[in-house]
Formats: C-alpha cells, sequence, structure tokens
C-alpha cells in the first residue's frame, strides 16, 4: 500500500459490560491472569538483547453492534479481542511482536521477538512502576450487554422509523448502534504505568431518496465517549439523525452540478474542521518532521496561516470520540497548541519522537490495537472561534460556495496538498445561500490554504462524533472541529463552470 | 519449492469449527457458520539504509453465525479456550432472540456447495525461507537504488519488507467443510526527491505469492525513482475540459466502480447506478470487464483474488460483468440473489463478524492494442493522472470528483508536473467515453487495468 493520511466518517464499528470500577488495572490481573511479576519478567526478557526502552501494551475489547434494515433487524453481532504488544525501543530502531494468547511462555516468546531489535549486552534495568494520574472524561458504567440489547434495539427502531416519516421519497433506511469497551494496561521499563477504561459508541444513519428516476443518498450519525443512555435523549437521539439523514438526501434529489474552479470558500463549523485535520494536522505529526519528510518540517515559528487562525488538539475533553484518558504509551494527552494567532507553535509527539528530536511529548501516542506499534495521532483537532457572525460571512462573499458537511479527507504530507469532499454545500450569489449543489472535492496546499483565511466565525462546534482517522494502515477515532470560517480562494472540484 | 494448497488431511482448527457448529446446534440454532483464520505476518521498514521497525507475530480469530430459522446473529473471539467458545455461542444465541424473521435470511442449499477444481497455487512456503537479514537487504537494495539514481534522491520514507501466510477455515451446518492456506511476500520503497521547489513522494512495489515471482530491488528502486522525480516542480492547470489519461493504478480504481455499482446489494436497495441496467448497455462497447475468482497467474500461481470458495462455501467462478459495454452480471451472495430473484455468483465475501457481504475475485478490463506511449500521443492537450485522492466518488448517482496529480500531455507527450487539481465527470458518461485502452494490463493485485482515455473531463485548478 502507498503510504496514506485520510479522514473519513466512520461506519459502524465497535461495547459495554458491568464493570463499575475506576481501578482501570483490576480487570488484567483478575480475569486475564496478568501478575507484577510476568510484567517484570516480560519487560527484562524484551531488553535482554540491549534494548534502550521496552514497553508491554495489553489490550482487552469488546464489542456489539446492531442494524435495522428495511425495517428488520437484520444484524446483531458481538465480538471479543484480548491480546498483547511487546515493543522494544534501540536508538532509532523499534522491535514489536503481539500475541494473543496470554499465557507466560507466549508472551515471553513475544518479548524475546521484539527483543531482537538490539544486539548486545542488556544495559537497561527495568524503574519501579510509577502509576500515571489520569482524568476521567468518560463513564466506564454501562449495564450487562444481554440486558441492553433490548434498549438498543430501540434505539435503531426509533430512527427508522422517523426517516421512513420524514419524507414520502425515502425508499431506504439503514440505521446501525455500535460500541466497544476497550481496556488498556501500559507498562514501560521507564516506569510508566498506566490503565485505562474507554467506552466508545455510535448511532448511524443512512437513507436513500427516490423520485422517478432521480436517487440520492443521505447520511448522518454521532456519537462519542459515551453510553447507551446518551443516545435515548438530549442532543444524540436516532430522531435527529434521522432526520438529518434523510433531509440530506432529498436535498440531494434537487441539488445542481457544482462549479468548478478557484472561487471564494465557507465552510460551515463542526465537521468541516477535516479541513484542519488535513491541512495541517497530519503535516504536524513529529514522526514526519524527524524524518524531514513533511511540508511542515523546519517551519516552526513560521507563518502558515492568517493571524485569525488559533488551531489546537486537545485530549482532554469529556465524552469526545477523539479523547484519551491516557494515551497508548501510558502518557497523560494534553491540549496541544499547533498554531497560535497564524504563527506554527509545535508537533505531536509521542515516546520516540520526544527523545529522538529533544522536544517534549505531547501524549499523542496511539495505536490501533495490540497488534499496532505507537506512531504520533491527533485526538480532537479544532480551530479557535474568532469574532465574526456566520450571517456576515455569508453576507460578504459574491460569488463561492458553502459547504456544510463533507464525506472525508485525504493528505500527501510530503508536498502538502491535500483534499476533502463535500458532501452537503450550497452556492452563495450575492451574499445569499442559494441552490444545493452535487458533491465535490476540494483542493489545497496545506502550509499555504489557511493563510486565506478572510474570517473567522464566533460559533465554534466540534463535530457530532464520527471520524475516523488512518495512517500508514491503522484507524484510530478522532474529532474535529471548527466555526464557520472564509477562504478567500480555494479550488473546488465541480462539473458546472 | 513446494506449492500446495490442497488440503488433504482435516487441520485442527477444521475440527474446532465442526466442534463449535455442534455446540451451536445443541444450543438450538437450526443453521450454524464457523469460519476461523490463522495468520503470521512479518514485516521490515529499512529508512535510509538503517532498520527501522521490525515487526514479527501471529494470531487467530474465530467467528460464528447462527440461524434460529430465518433469524440470525454473529459472535467472534480471539479466546479459543473451552471457556472462550462457551460464551461465543451462548452470545450468538442470545442476539439472534432480537432480531427479526428475514424472509431471505439462511444458508445456501447444500446442492451449491462445492470448490474450484485443482491446484490454485495459492501457498509457497518459500516465503519464510529467506532469513531475516535477507530480507532487510532486499529492503535496503530497493532504497539504495531509488536514492542513487539522482543527486535530487535526498530523503525517504523507507523501504519495507511484508511476508504473510494465512489459513482460511470455512464450515457449516449442511455439510461444508473447506479450507485454503494462502502465501504473500513483497516489497516497497517509497524515496522523496527535492529540489528548490519542495519535496515529492511517490513509490513502487513489486508483491507475488512466491519469492520467486518478485521483481529485483533494483529494478523496483529505480522505478520508485523515476515516479517520484517527474513529480518535481509540479504546478497547476487553468480550469478547463480534457482529455485525460489514466495510468493503470488509477483506471484500476476506475474500473473497480463497475465492480462497486454491481455489487448486489448496492442493486437491491436501488443504492447503484447500475440498478435495473442489467442487459443494458452501461459503456463504450470497448469495455468488457471479467471478475474471475479462479485466474492463474503465469507459472501455476493463482491470482491475488483467487479462491477455491467464496465466503459462503460456494465454487468461485469467471464471468463477464460487462461484455462489449452491456451489463452482463451482478455480484451476488447467496441473500442478496434470493432478493433479486436470481443465483448467487460466488462472490460472498466473509469477515469474522457480520453477515456475508460481497466482493470481486481478480477483475481485469480486457486490454486493447495500443502502447500507452500511441494512447498519450494521440492527445493534443490532456491530462495524464497517476494519483488521486479523496472521498468524491458517489455509487448512486455515479458523479465523481477527486484531487489529482501527474503529467500534461502537450501535442501527444509528457510535458510537465501538475497537481493541486481536481477531476470531476459522472461514470455513467466516463465508462461510455473511454475513447482508448492500452495494452498494458499486468496483474499487481486482485483487480488489474491497462492505461485508459476519457473524454471531456472537467479539471479545476487555478
Amino acid at each position: 500500500m502507498p503510504p496514506r493520511y485520510y479522514i473519513y466518517m466512520t461506519a459502524p464499528t465497535a461495547h459495554g459490560d458491568n464493570f463499575q470500577t475506576p481501578d482501570h488495572k483490576r480487570y488484567f490481573y483478575e480475569k486475564l491472569g496478568v501478575t507484577d511479576r510476568l510484567i517484570e519478567r516480560c519487560l527484562g526478557e524484551a531488553l535482554a538483547a540491549g534494548g534502550d526502552y521496552a514497553d508491554l501494551y495489553v489490550e482487552a475489547v469488546t464489542s456489539t453492534s446492531i442494524g435495522v434494515d428495511e425495517s428488520l433487524v437484520k444484524t446483531a453481532s458481538q465480538g471479543v479481542s484480548v491480546g498483547c504488544g511487546v515493543r522494544v525501543l534501540s536508538g532509532e530502531r523499534t522491535g514489536y511482536a503481539y500475541t494473543d494468547d496470554l499465557s507466560p511462555e507466549r508472551l515471553l516468546r513475544a518479548a524475546h521477538t521484539a527483543a531482537l531489535i538490539a544486539s548486545g549486552p542488556n544495559k537497561q534495568s527495568v524503574a519501579g512502576f510509577q502509576e500515571t494520574k489520569t482524568p476521567s472524561l468518560y463513564p466506564v458504567t454501562g449495564a450487562s450487554v444481554d440486558a441492553e440489547t433490548a434498549a438498543k434495539l430501540e434505539l435503531v427502531m426509533r430512527a427508522d422509523r422517523t426517516a421512513r416519516a420524514f419524507d414520502s421519497r425515502i425508499i431506504q433506511v439503514r440505521a446501525t448502534y455500535a460500541d466497544e469497551l476497550r481496556r488498556i494496561l501500559v507498562v514501560g521499563s521507564d516506569g510508566v504505568y498506566a490503565s485505562d477504561t474507554q467506552p466508545l459508541a455510535r448511532l448511524n444513519v443512512f437513507v436513500i431518496a427516490k423520485e422517478g428516476d432521480n436517487v440520492a443518498r443521505g447520511t448522518s450519525g454521532g456519537g462519542g465517549r459515551l453510553t447507551l443512555e446518551n443516545f435515548q435523549s438530549g442532543e444524540k437521539t436516532p430522531e435527529r439523525f434521522a432526520r438529518e439523514a434523510a433531509r440530506q438526501a432529498v436535498l440531494q434529489l434537487g441539488a445542481v452540478a457544482a462549479p468548478a474552479g478557484e472561487m471564494e470558500v465557507v465552510l460551515g463549523p463542526g465537521w468541516p474542521g477535516v479541513l484542519l485535520h488535513e491541512a495541517v494536522g497530519h503535516g504536524l505529526e513529529a514522526d514526519f518532521n524527524r524524518k524531514k519528510t513533511s511540508a511542515f518540517a523546519g517551519l516552526i515559528g513560521q507563518k502558515v496561516a492568517s493571524s485569525k487562525v488559533t488551531v489546537v488538539d486537545n485530549g482532554r475533553m469529556e465524552n469526545r470520540r477523539g479523547s484519551l484518558n491516557v494515551d497508548d504509551e501510558g502518557n497523560a494527552t494534553q491540549e496541544t497548541v499547533l498554531i497560535e494567532n497564524g504563527i506554527l507553535k509545535g508537533y505531536l509527539s509521542d515516546k520516540l519522537s520526544a527523545r529522538l528530536m529533544g522536544i517534549a511529548n505531547t501524549g499523542s501516542g496511539r495505536r490501533e490495537s495490540y497488534r499496532h506499534i505507537p506512531m504520533p495521532r491527533m485526538t480532537n483537532t479544532y480551530m479557535l472561534s474568532g469574532e465574526d457572525a456566520p450571517e456576515d460571512i455569508i453576507r460578504s462573499v459574491k460569488r463561492g460556495l458553502y459547504a456544510v458537511n463533507f464525506g472525508g479527507g485525504q493528505v500527501d504530507i510530503t508536498n502538502g496538498k491535500f483534499v476533502f469532499s463535500a458532501s452537503e454545500a450550497y452556492l452563495i450569489e450575492d451574499g445569499k445561500v442559494t441552490a444545493p449543489v452535487k458533491g465535490a472535492t476540494l483542493v489545497g496546499n496545506g502550509p499555504e490554504a489557511l493563510k486565506y483565511v478572510s474570517m473567522v466565525g464566533n460559533d465554534l462546534a466540534l463535530d457530532e462524533g464520527i471520524g475516523t482517522c488512518g495512517k500508514d494502515g491503522q484507524s484510530v477515532p478522532v474529532g474535529v472541529g471548527m466555526p464557520t470560517i472564509k477562504l478567500d480562494k480555494m479550488t473546488v472540484g465541480g462539473t458546472g463552470q | 519449492m513446494a506449492t500446495n494448497n490442497a488440503v488433504v488431511e482435516k487441520s485442527d482448527l477444521a475440527q474446532l469449527a465442526t466442534d463449535v457448529l455442534s455446540k451451536a446446534l445443541q444450543a438450538g440454532a437450526s443453521d450454524a457458520e464457523v469460519v476461523i483464520s490463522e495468520g503470521d505476518e512479518f514485516s521490515t521498514l529499512v529508512r535510509l539504509g538503517q532498520v527501522e521497525t521490525l515487526k514479527e507475530s501471529g494470531s487467530r480469530a474465530l467467528g460464528l453465525h447462527v440461524y434460529f430459522g430465518q433469524r440470525s446473529a454473529t459472535t467472534s473471539t480471539s479466546d479459543f479456550s473451552a471457556e472462550g467458545v462457551e460464551r461465543l455461542v451462548h452470545g450468538a444465541v442470545e442476539l439472534a432472540r432480537v432480531t427479526s424473521e428475514d424472509p431471505f435470511a439462511g444458508l445456501p442449499d447444500a446442492s451449491e456447495f462445492g470448490s474450484a477444481p485443482g491446484d490454485q497455487g495459492l501457498y509457497f512456503d518459500d516465503v519464510y525461507s529467506l532469513p531475516v537479514e535477507e530480507r532487510i537487504a532486499m529492503a535496503r537494495r530497493a532504497e539504495e537504488a531509488a536514492l542513487s539514481v539522482d543527486t535530487r534522491m535526498q530523503n525517504s520514507d523507507g523501504a519495507s519488507f511484508d511476508v504473510a501466510t494465512g489459513l482460511k477455515v470455512l464450515a457449516n451446518s449442511r455439510g461444508f467443510v473447506g479450507e485454503y492456506r494462502r502465501s504473500y511476500c513483497g516489497f516497497s520503497v517509497a524515496p522523496i526527491a527535492q529540489d528548490g521547489n519542495g519535496m515529492q513522494r511517490d513509490w513502487w512495489y513489486t508483491n507475488a505469492r512466491t519469492l520467486k515471482n518478485l521483481e529485483s530491488p533494483e529494478e523496483v528502486g529505480r522505478e520508485a525513482a523515476r515516479r517520484t522525480l517527474r513529480r518535481l516542480g509540479a504546478r497547476r492547470v487553468p480550469t478547463q475540459r480534457a482529455t485525460v489519461v489514466f495510468s493503470p493504478e488509477i483506471a484500476r480504481s476506475i474500473m473497480g466502480n463497475v465492480l462497486a455499482a454491481a455489487d448486489g446489494d448496492a442493486i437491491y436497495r436501488s443504492a447503484s447506478f447500475f440498478n435495473g441496467m442489467l442487459e443494458k448497455e452501461v459503456a463504450g462497447s470497448n469495455i468488457t470487464i471479467i471478475d474471475d475468482g479462479t485466474l492463474m497467474l503465469p507459472g501455476g500461481v493463482g491470482g491475488f483474488g483467487t479462491t477455491p470458495f467464496d465466503g459462503e462455501g460456494l465454487p468461485t467462478r469467471r464471468k463477464a460483468i460487462v461484455e462489449r459495454g452491456v451489463l452482463k452480471n451482478y455480484l451476488l451472495n447467496t441473500y442478496t440473489a434470493r432478493k433479486l430473484n436470481m443465483h448467487s455468483t460466488g462472490n460472498a465475501s466473509r469477515g469474522l463478524a457480520g453477515a456475508a457481504g460481497i466482493g470481486a475475485g481478480n477483475f481485469y478490463l480486457e486490454p486493447g492494442t495500443l502502447t500507452p506511449e500511441q494512447l498519450i500521443g494521440e492527445v493534443q492537450s490532456g491530462l495524464y493522472v497517476t494519483e488521486t485522492m479523496g472521498f468524491g466518488v458517489n455509487l448512486v448517482t455515479g458523479d465523481y470528483s477527486q484531487g489529482a496529480s501527474g503529467l500534461w500531455i502537450e501535442n501527444g507527450e509528457l510535458a510537465y508536473p501538475v497537481e493541486e487539481i481536481t477531476i470531476a465527470g459522472n461514470l455513467k458518461e466516463m465508462y461510455r467515453n473511454i475513447s482508448g485502452i492500452a495494452n498494458d494490463l499486468v496483474f499487481r493485485s486482485a483487480g488489474a487495468c491497462p492505461t485508459i482515455r476519457v473524454e471531456g473531463m472537467m479539471i479545476a485548478g487555478a
């Protein structure tokens, strides 16, 4: 596979059960047979060939999914995955091995395999464990899986009924509720010892609208580090997502061709923050900058955006999809300023890049699962609010595009070119939002695009909790956010003139 | 080098699969299906001559699909202990209680089961015969070859060497038990070139089921360098309507959308622009697209998408999806075939969790007679696309809008590199506007396509 870095709206993946204590590590000792002695032996074995550092990452994930399709509950599934990854660092080298069998023999064998990245006598000892202090950004409670199934079923049925009732042109409705509960225990030879229990849930609605020969799709959904109750009432109800998906599909039935060429572009609040994820986020991950393969390499302290632009990555927001009490290397997450008033401030780093670059560790080391090597990743990435009223922003545009929903985006880290694909957009003519247009991809250059931000709204919003980020074949949940903004020029890839 | 995917004796995992089936039936299921996958992976990344990562491991997982009449549910686990299996079966039985009666749900009829005959050449044990040091050396040679082409080749995202083998077992309560083992090896290199205008990265690769069929590291490295260097100094072009020539890699994704649009699941939902188009003209008469789950590559080696049976235990087969521009077949599994009152085309795909999906085997566009140079030579002014980016393909409407980079064609020659532009059109029209197909069909993955030329696409740029 070519190197690919992107974000997209997640298809349902993901769960809950009845473990109720904030003592996250207990599960591993009581249910999976982990002992302090075993951890020490594995780390000792991992360092036996002369590595500088070793860590163990034990993970247990349970996931469930239930879906309604054509008003029938066609699918219900659940899954269990348990395993441990052993990593050894030796200079710039990483050795990695994993096992889905937590018996002492298999764990020691994995440690032995990972150790072989180094060659020499043992030089490091395992430090005494220091438990990382973590916040509680999300709940870890939940009723038992079986008892919840009926309630999850009710959620997807509510979505189905609402979407069908929205408009007679809605001919297909699929709604899925998916959740997971991920437990992790990370122990490093440097004494870092951390554990966490991470819930993740989402509700998705997909519809097809048809009128004559004209057919269109609509999708909506939301979630976060939440439990079932958060979807039953409040902001993330199935009714809201169902109406939103149906509204988009019906709207698209009447969409005209999107324009083609360079023009003024206004991006709505929330999920259009995909722009930031692609234009600057990936390019600021420290691994690319350590290797000088990013278009942003060497630009710290330089102007990479309009002075109205401040962008942060914040892993510490309550209940957000991209949030983590602790990263996958056992370090506390934080709020990191990436761009402040247009000036590039910093990178997102993990242990390896922080050590090799001599910069602070921002707690950004993440991995898809125990089968994967951690690397610097985003959490929730967003632009801070400015002072403009959203209405004034629209009113200032003579002829342009107003894009409010996106499918996803992608970036080439090295040359900085990025795209993001609008799924709901409108023409702006003489300061007014007019005809809905068909989907179109927008394209730009990361270190340049944000210099054209001329207005920043006062309406910062985070996305609904739907983003999944891909990097080198690893997927992790993330969030994005943005206020309404205006870019004085950007290329819009429609078919019209 | 031994090659044998005909599994003579039932493996321990096939035995485990039948044991799990029995437990599901004992728990009251009327039918059940079990899939087990087991695999080993090795990968190493060399960057600027130094080993950066070395990864080696194996894992396995078990998936269960139970039916209670026409209700069904699925569970999966990585825990193969008696307790783990107990939890798997219990979980599936409990979940199935809440699902609906679906009149189209259920296992295929026993008469449909089977495997494609003969040795398909899927497994070659030589992939693990190369010592780790030599795998590292291959990656290092590929990178070195790329970086030594030109002084502008100054950095690298690294070169990797990967090896994987996997065993897949499928068994169901209507009597099907099958298994096959597959091997894979390959390496790739992603060098970075730099000049006064900035940096560019590209990549190239080789992969195969056996070491014997890998290209040389030097060839791969030089090709990666050629692809990277030609991007340096890329500029934008003005917004215009123009002819677009797609390189084989991008043509494969354009033609892959034919397979996605012919997917039975999208068809029965009216979620495809091919809906209702069976036996009708959907492309120019120069277009013939084949899906073949039994494809053999030269030397007795199975294609990258070749398997003896599909995800439901039906034999894989060869069929035309589009023949001389006419849509001849949808891709169907048992469920979608029943929905459409048709027969499965042996295209069920089966992951661990969830019901069977749909997937192509090996697909390809039948090649033409012109060389790629001739195809480009006929273009006065147009775009040669070597990369696309984005999520701008809508299979419901056919609308297509993607970021692109490549080379501008002037008077039949590749003139200069371009980037930061988009190409847009509608797939329904694009398939009818293919004015040329080259003869350069090479299977580097399950799907393959020669260079193609499409008239009248919208390019948005400066």
